[in-house]
């Protein structure tokens, strides 16, 4: 009777993740997969065939937008690690009590507001009447007003900002774990500051290195806000290339092509990343 | 470098000049935006031209503040509708989803884990075109083969909803399951022992011991689901969220009411982020 009991809440329990992972994960990205190999021959009419992704690599614009996308979120991943290591280390290491939770707490505010609003505090500060370009103005450094938004560093600058508190967070979380006997073992043995950073603290915070860079990617990649509102109409960024092909043209076969194309792309950097560091998906995303 | 190893002055000063231009560059962008919401000017920008409550409460032309803003106010309101459901959702299989990986041993787990960790690394756009294309294609299938309009299925906020629940349900499991792993199993059995049914044992022990980790994913859930933009903006219909609609009035170009929503949503944020830390720490007590 016990088994019995114990059996019918298992399945009651299974039944909602069922649901969940097959209704909304699984079959989506099957649907995804079949439209994008389908291409119309007429009006209600398709046939299967590679035809979308061949539409892809033999247009230079888009697979062109794809390797730049791919390119600018390598880049952003990479200064966000070495901007946001040294204040992770200074968090985790340099403070204690009050001081620590105050600065965590610091890092986590922007975190919790939304990303329109951040990047909409960039277009103010960064457009050619915003505050940067008057100050410089007020300040005789330059003549007339200068443009600041719309390029790729306006870029560059919103997708750090937007995903740093990623890679913080995860790097206090290491750092804190690191025994501090250890790094003064480090300096009594003759190490230098480079050594200790090269041989003790960065092999021990590789977690939260691994899980601050995938997830710091993912975000850039998958971003649309930062890139066509700071870069522009003309921003290239691939999400706004599918969104443009689903929401404005309407061609869903060419924009799931993309979006297949995208989370291949995505998946394979995940993949790569935990490889290169032998992790495992449950053990860096499981801890967040 | 740590504090009890001696370091040069110089290279110390470095560092926290380092430090302390990194928190302004995180501070700058959110205060500009809460300053500019008192400028008594249409522009948020320079020069200052004095402070203003008015958009905030201005109910004149050019001068309407949130308060008056309709499209606003509606918007917010379907955001929370939005936010309600998917938190209901979320945590419910969240809940769930942390007693079937905890307590459960059976088949396939560690693969069903890992299926149940995927929407963390999928991109919101993808979600939300994957779920807009299987949701219309079903929806075209059904009519055809019924003739009946199977509106919930097209882009609008019962899309919205599971768009956005697909991925929140990993964060709610997540930190339910941490919580209950912490769990000791005894306190249940002696609860059977005393006569208590799996039910009643479940409700009256696991449950609350369970209840800060399920208010504060709640508190997460709430959070994402009003601030997503990337999955809603794919699956939207004729009522938009917040986030949308803000985005709207961003592209052809942007007034100080914008400052006033994005300061309220600021604070409304903080809040709710310094409730869920509040109630994490009292998880580690």
């Amino acid at each position: 009777m016990k088994t019995n009991a114990s059996r019918l809440s298992f399945y009651l329990l299974f039944a909602p993740i069922l649901l969940w992972l097959v209704l909304l994960i699984i079959l989506p990205h099957i649907g995804l997969f079949i439209v994008s190999i389908s291409e119309k021959i007429g009006p209600r009419e398709y046939q299967y065939g590679l035809g979308n992704y061949a539409e892809f690599f033999g247009q230079p614009l888009y697979w062109r937008t794809f390797a730049r996308t791919a390119i600018m979120s390598i880049l952003a991943t990479v200064l966000t690690l070495v901007l946001g290591f040294p204040i992770a280390y200074y968090i985790a290491k340099m403070t204690k009590g009050r001081t620590k939770t105050t600065l965590f707490l610091m890092c986590m505010i922007p975190f919790w507001v939304s990303e329109l609003v951040r990047t909409f505090g960039w277009m103010i500060l960064l457009r050619e009447t915003g505050v940067i370009s008057n100050l410089l103005q007020f300040l005789g450094l330059v003549d007339g007003p200068v443009e600041m938004l719309y390029n790729d560093v306006a870029i560059m600058v919103g997708l750090v900002y937007t995903s740093i508190l990623f890679m913080v967070v995860p790097l206090v979380t290491t750092l804190d774990s690191l025994d501090d006997s250890l790094i003064e073992a480090g300096y009594d043995l003759g190490g230098n500051s480079f050594s200790i950073l090269r041989e003790i603290v960065i092999p021990h915070a590789k977690p939260g290195i691994v899980s601050g860079c995938i997830v710091v990617f993912m975000l850039s990649l998958g971003n649309y806000l930062t890139p066509i509102l700071l870069g522009g109409k003309d921003s290239l960024w691939f999400t706004g290339m599918i969104y443009s092909q689903f929401i404005t043209r309407f061609n869903w076969e060419l924009g799931s092509a993309f979006g297949f194309l995208l989370l291949i792309l995505s998946s394979l950097m995940v993949y790569l990343g935990l490889k290169l560091s032998g992790q495992s998906l449950s053990e860096t995303m499981g801890r967040s | 470098m740590i504090p009890t190893v001696p370091q040069s002055r110089y290279a110390l000063g470095l560092y926290k000049a380092y430090v302390v231009a990194f928190f302004i560059y995180l501070a700058m962008p959110l205060s500009v935006v809460c300053i500019f919401a008192f400028n008594n000017d249409v522009f948020p920008s320079l020069p200052w031209r004095g402070f203003t409550l008015d958009w905030f409460f201005g109910n004149e032309a050019p001068f309407i503040g949130v308060f008056h803003e309709r499209a606003i106010l509606r918007s917010i309101g379907t955001s929370a509708f939005v936010a309600l459901w998917v938190t209901v959702l979320a945590v419910t299989v969240g809940t769930c989803n942390a007693f079937l990986f905890v307590r459960h041993e059976f088949k396939g787990k560690s693969f069903l884990y890992m299926l149940s960790l995927l929407p963390l690394i999928i991109p919101g756009v993808i979600l939300g075109i994957s779920i807009l294309v299987f949701f219309s294609a079903t929806a075209n299938t059904l009519e055809d083969a019924t003739g009946i309009w199977f509106d919930a299925l097209r882009p609008g906020l019962a899309l919205v909803i599971l768009g956005q629940f697909s991925f929140i349900t990993t964060f709610a499991t997540l930190v339910i399951s941490a919580r209950l792993q912490k769990f000791d199993p005894s306190l249940e059995e002696a609860a059977l022992n005393l006569g208590a049914s799996n039910w009643g044992a479940i409700r009256q022990i696991t449950l609350p011991f369970l209840l800060p980790a399920i208010v504060s994913s709640a508190v997460v859930a709430m959070l994402m689901s009003f601030e997503n933009f990337n999955t809603t903006l794919m699956l939207v219909g004729s009522d938009s969220p917040l986030t949308i609609t803000m985005f709207d009035k961003l592209k052809q170009g942007s007034t100080p009411v914008l400052n006033a929503v994005s300061l309220l949503l600021i604070i409304i944020s903080a809040a709710l982020g310094l409730i869920s830390l509040l109630f994490q720490g009292k998880k580690k007590a």
